[in-house]
């Protein structure tokens, strides 16, 4: 696909991020503008739309804005995304959360639910499945209907074999899957304990006390004032000593939050809550 | 062949150094790293495609033999002078009107992830005129249409000259689309660096 796309100015983007907040009730003020940008003038060619066009879409068409939100939200993912994260949670982390009754993990900005299954299958190699449930959240609904079903091209799953291979996993990433044509199906047991839901992580509030919050390649897509913002509610979610996993590219920028976790991998950008 | 006063007056008076290349790339993108002097003035930015396993390796090279600062790119990392930054595999570079980076790991444009066209455009719209481009060796169309956006903003630009490249559709997809100032080889680019 090729990159150039037609320029919206700086004015039209704040007039549509502020239609969007007084329609939809979705505010992507704090986004990143570069990538907002890039994503809008995506949905304009995409659907064909001029500026005008896709404020009337907005204003007057609700199935719209669905579609919409799709395609404005980033929702590219991968099995065991960054192995090298995996191997660390493998090491360093889930021997800790094993002492654990229950483990309770969020996946916040699931997408298609490739984390959700990842960690499920972490876990299970563990002999941990039982004891733990894993969240998946996303603001998308679309996405969330594909994490629910767990059905993915086996295409995919081919090409995210490698990333198993280095996270030192045991087996192959196709056994967790059952493969007919091109559809992977994943392990119906590998299901029992997860839960896709809606959560907004800029309107929403807590929902549950968990042992580990991984929000992986979302905050990329936010401007560090809102990441901040967002760290207070994953800080308010853990239970004491409680893990926050980063994206590999994302570190805890805000002095406060600094004082509050503990970087307990720097290079795989895994924290620990300190205090309570 | 003596490169013109006009060219060597717009690398001079840029503030960025853009590089964009891919396969058959690396020999000459490894040797402008070893030669930038640490007090360069400018900021320069690294877009290459590589593998999305093969992280850290080229980064590691790189610092070891560079005289600059040189890191890879974090998110929202403020874009300094005197600093080398590469484009990490398995993200797209922004540049952020603030003057920060910022990474989006959305589809591939022309199957890479980082996309030489993605960072390109975006170095355009924030810093205009203000950047002196080179679109090395490669097999694909990526950076050719980021290097006309560049210089429509008015930005110096360069291709290499696709006989003198190891794969030469990249180069020469931008001389097609005319997207370059200037045409060099991989000794007047040195020479032009150098200068």
């Amino acid at each position: 696909m090729n990159a150039s796309l037609p320029g919206l100015s700086t004015e039209q983007i704040a007039e549509l991020i502020d239609l969007v907040k007084k329609v939809h009730g979705f505010d992507f003020s704090n986004y990143s503008k570069a990538s907002l940008k890039r994503r809008l003038n995506r949905v304009m060619m995409i659907k064909k739309l001029e500026f005008y066009d896709l404020k009337h879409a907005l204003l007057n068409h609700p199935d719209f804005f669905q579609d919409f939100l799709e395609e404005i939200t980033v929702n590219v993912t991968e099995m065991f995304r960054d192995p090298s994260f995996y191997k660390a949670l493998n090491t360093q982390v889930i021997p800790y959360l094993s002492t654990y009754q229950h483990i309770k993990m969020w996946s916040a900005g699931c997408s298609s639910g490739e984390e959700v299954y990842s960690l499920a299958i972490l876990m299970e190699q563990n002999k941990l499945r039982e004891k733990s449930f894993i969240y998946g959240t996303d603001i998308n609904t679309v996405v969330l209907k594909e994490a629910r079903l767990g059905i993915y091209s086996y295409r995919n799953i081919k090409s995210y074999a490698e990333n198993y291979q280095i996270a030192g996993l045991k087996g192959s990433l196709t056994d967790h899957f059952t493969i007919m044509y091109d559809a992977a199906t994943v392990h119906s047991e590998l299901k029992t304990n997860t839960l896709f839901s809606v959560h907004n992580l800029i309107s929403d509030t807590i929902f549950n006390e968990f042992q580990l919050i991984s929000c992986r390649n979302v905050f990329i897509y936010f401007e560090t004032q809102l990441q901040e913002k967002i760290l207070e509610l994953f800080y308010n979610s853990l239970c004491p000593h409680g893990f926050l996993c980063l994206g590999s590219k994302e570190t805890i920028r805000s002095d406060t939050f600094k004082k509050k976790f503990k970087a307990i991998n720097a290079k795989e950008n895994i924290y620990q809550k300190i205090g309570t | 062949m003596a490169l013109d006063e006009n060219i060597i007056n717009r690398w001079h008076s840029s503030e960025i150094l853009l590089i964009g290349g891919s396969a058959g790339s690396f020999k000459l993108m490894f040797k402008v790293v070893q030669f930038l002097p640490a007090d360069l003035n400018k900021s320069v930015i690294i877009v290459m495609h590589r593998k999305r396993n093969f992280a850290s390796e080229i980064e590691r090279l790189f610092a070891r033999n560079s005289m600059m600062k040189l890191r890879e790119i974090g998110d929202k990392d403020i874009i300094d002078k005197n600093t080398i930054y590469v484009a990490p595999a398995n993200y797209h570079v922004l540049i952020e009107g603030t003057g920060h980076f910022a990474l989006d790991v959305s589809d591939p444009v022309w199957f890479s992830k980082p996309s030489i066209d993605i960072t390109f455009e975006s170095a355009a719209e924030v810093f205009k005129n203000k950047c002196t481009a080179i679109l090395l060796s490669g097999a694909n169309q990526d950076g050719a249409a980021g290097l006309l956006k560049l210089r429509d903003a008015g930005s110096l630009t360069i291709a290499q000259d696709p006989d003198d490249a190891e794969l030469p559709e990249m180069p020469r997809e931008a001389i097609n689309m005319k997207a370059a100032d200037y045409v060099l080889n991989t000794i007047e680019i040195i020479e032009l660096l150098r200068s």
